[in-house]
Formats: C-alpha cells, structure tokens, sequence
C-alpha cells in the first residue's frame, strides 16, 4: 500500500498509543517518542516496521507517541493509520490477510 | 495466536461486562476480573469516527489476548446503521464467541445477522455454526417480540434487557424497584424459557447506589434472569454470590433427589419430604439447581 495522504490513529490515552503516517519518499522515516523508551524502544520500532513492511509500505514519513501499548495495541493503530491514508478503513479489511 | 475453544452455547453467563473495544488499556486485562462474560464494545461506546480504529484493536486483542476461560462477545453495531457488516466480518475472522445485536426487533434481524455471519464463517475458514449470537431488546416492539427473537436461530443462547433506549422510548425513566420495566422483563423471562434461551437484565449504570443495586440484583434473581448486565467490575462479586444457590437450597435440592430415585424404585411417584409435596415436577428444578451449584463453584456434595 502507498501512503496515500496524512494520516492518524490511537490516542494519548496510558496503553495506547499515537500514530501518524504522512506520504514519503525516502523509505520508512520513523520518528518514536515513548513513555517506556529505554525498556522497549527498539521493540516498538520493530513491530511498526514489520506492520509497515507487512502492508507493503515502502515510503512514509511515521510519527509514533507510544503510551506504553501492547504490541497488539500497537500493530492495531499503525494498521489503521496505513488504511485511513488510503480512505479503506471503513470495510472489507483483510482480516487474517496483511492484518494478522 | 490464542485459539478459542469451541463456545458453548448454554453455559455460566451471570455476569456480562461492557468494555470499550477501542480502549486498549481496558481490554487487555478484561479476563482478570473473574467475569463469565466480557462484552467488546463497538457499538455505542465508539465514537462514529473511531468505528474503524476499533475494529483493528479488536481483531488484534481477539487474536493475542488469552481471555481464558471468559467468554468474549462483541457488541456489533445496530442494522441501521453502515458498520455492522464490518462488524461482524471483524468478530468472526478474530474469533470471537458470539455477537450481540443491539435493539434487536424481529426474528427477522436475527437471521440477518445469522446470514452474514454464516457468510463470514465461510470467507475466513472459520468452522461453521461456531459463533453465537445474543439479541439485546431495547424497544417496545423488541420486546413485544421477545419469544419470536428468542427462538429464532440455534446459535441464539439468549436475549437482554437493555434498558437505557427502552426507557426513552417508553417516556419514562429509572425507578427504583423497576415498576416501570416490569412488563418487559417478565416478557423477557418468559420468552426465554418458552424457546429454551437464557436472559439477562440490563446494567446498573449508578455506581454510588450500592444498595440500588443489589436489591436490583435479588430482584431479577427472583424473576429468573440467568444473569446481568455490568459495567464495572466492582459489581461481579456481589451478582455471582446472589446468583448462586444457597446451602439450604442445595440440601433441599440433594434431598429430593436422593428421596425421589429412593421412592421411584418402590414405585412411589409422589410424596412428602418435611411436610411437603414432593413429585417429578421438583425433580427437575431440584437438578438444575445442582447443576448450577456445580458451576457456581459452591456444590461439594457427590450428586
């Protein structure tokens, strides 16, 4: 999928956690702010890009405010951030397909 | 990924709480409250443009959270509206036990719904005929309904009072004691024993009457419902501890069991135990009060 246009999911809300995707032209651009940076950043990173790489999203500027989510919580929002760009998160989402 | 044992449609449903399917602080420690059921909100607990954001969170918490033995059902979005397809292609392809359909009219919405989610099944190799389906009653005319709704498919396992729209449109409001729900949840009792079905009544949504609440909750025990509605968990224990049969009612129950297989051999049919009349009518009531013991958790007897 391409990143279409910007776009965000999740909140700030304590296990949750915030994630805009904007169109991009230079690979991933990741940039992480997180209430549990040292324990698990790298972990969050990961799991975003592997989402990313899943969805098959090759360029996007990615802004993720992590509020100490589960890694379900956080596959969930970046997933819904990624369709929302494409204006398909509203039905026939692939579930068990590239969401799994 | 969690694999969910198959539901079963008839089982503990005392007590089933509300959880705001778009809040992952919420629902991923849903199971340790101890509640039979947990419900996953999509419906009005999500706001109208958060709809999709929430299904995402709960095809991922369906798929990673163990919920144990708690049952997981989610609160599908009502037939009026452009989400409830969606809803439930979500719930099916996660794995949930069973849907609720709110404001639930007609046997009619039920096999829509039965429909979709047959069609779902299908679309995500998901073993057919698994998933249950609830019936929330929320309308004059879902509860004047209630029998043909509760006897309208086999994956039905029950319907529920849900008070809060019936009371608007009914032009009244909570009262303690419940004289202004009456009508419906007797209706609603009875339609669920007519079709075989369990019921449960509606929440208690003020928090800070704990004495409104439990006689609610003796109350509807007294009716009959198989269980409520919560939406806090400081509201479990007391309904489980209610639901439960007393002692005094297990020993009476143990007793004509045992009095009847003994009087059933020397080919007495009918008898008295205490002074009172004992015959098969009891029995059967005398066993599902065992059964229930069991499940409860509060049966020690060797029945």
């Amino acid at each position: 999928m391409e990143i279409q246009k910007a776009a965000i999911a999740g909140t700030l809300e304590s296990s949750d956690a915030q994630v805009t995707v904007m169109p991009g032209t230079n690979g991933i651009e990741l940039t992480l702010e997180s209430s549990v940076m040292n324990q698990y950043g790298r972990q969050i990173k990961a799991t975003v890009l592997s989402v990313l790489s899943g969805l098959g999203v090759k360029d996007a500027r990615v802004k993720v405010v992590d509020k100490g989510a589960l890694d379900c919580t956080l596959k969930a929002r970046v997933e819904c951030a990624v369709f929302r760009s494409n204006d398909m998160s509203a039905k026939n989402i692939p579930w068990g397909g590239v969401i799994k | 990924m969690i694999p969910r044992p198959r539901p079963e449609r008839f089982r503990l449903r005392r007590t089933m709480m509300f959880m705001n399917a778009q809040k992952p602080g919420l629902i991923k420690d849903a199971y340790i409250y101890g509640v039979d059921s947990i419900m996953l909100d999509l419906e009005d607990a999500v706001a109208e443009n958060q709809k999709d954001a929430a299904r995402f969170s709960l095809y991922h918490a369906l798929k990673t959270i163990d919920y144990g033995d708690t049952e997981v059902i989610v609160r599908i979005n009502g037939l009026d509206t452009p989400h409830w397809q969606e809803d439930i292609r979500v719930s099916v392809a996660g794995g949930a036990d069973g849907v609720r359909i709110p404001t639930c009219e007609s046997a009619e919405d039920v096999k829509k719904v039965e429909e979709h989610v047959l069609a779902a099944e299908k679309e995500f190799g998901v073993e057919e005929g698994r998933t249950l389906i609830m019936a929330a009653l929320e309308s004059p005319k879902g509860v004047l309904n209630a029998y043909e709704i509760a006897s309208a498919s086999d994956r039905l396992f029950g319907i529920a009072l849900s008070a809060g729209d019936f009371h608007r449109s009914m032009h009244t409001h909570y009262v303690p004691g419940g004289i202004e729900l009456n009508t419906a949840r007797n209706l609603i009792v009875m339609s669920a024993r007519a079709a075989g079905v369990q019921c449960f009544d509606t929440v208690f949504t003020n928090l800070d009457d704990e004495e409104g609440f439990e006689n609610e909750v003796r109350m509807i025990h007294d009716m009959g419902f198989d269980g409520k509605s919560l939406i806090n968990p400081r509201q479990i224990a007391f309904v489980h501890q209610t639901l439960a049969p007393t002692p005094k009612e297990i020993a009476t129950a143990e007793t004509y069991v045992r009095t009847y297989e003994e009087q059933s051999k020397l080919g007495v049919g009918v008898y008295t135990v205490n002074g009172k009349m004992v015959d098969i009518a009891f029995i059967k009531d005398a066993s599902r009060v065992i059964a229930l013991a069991k499940a409860c958790g509060v049966y020690h007897g060797d029945l």
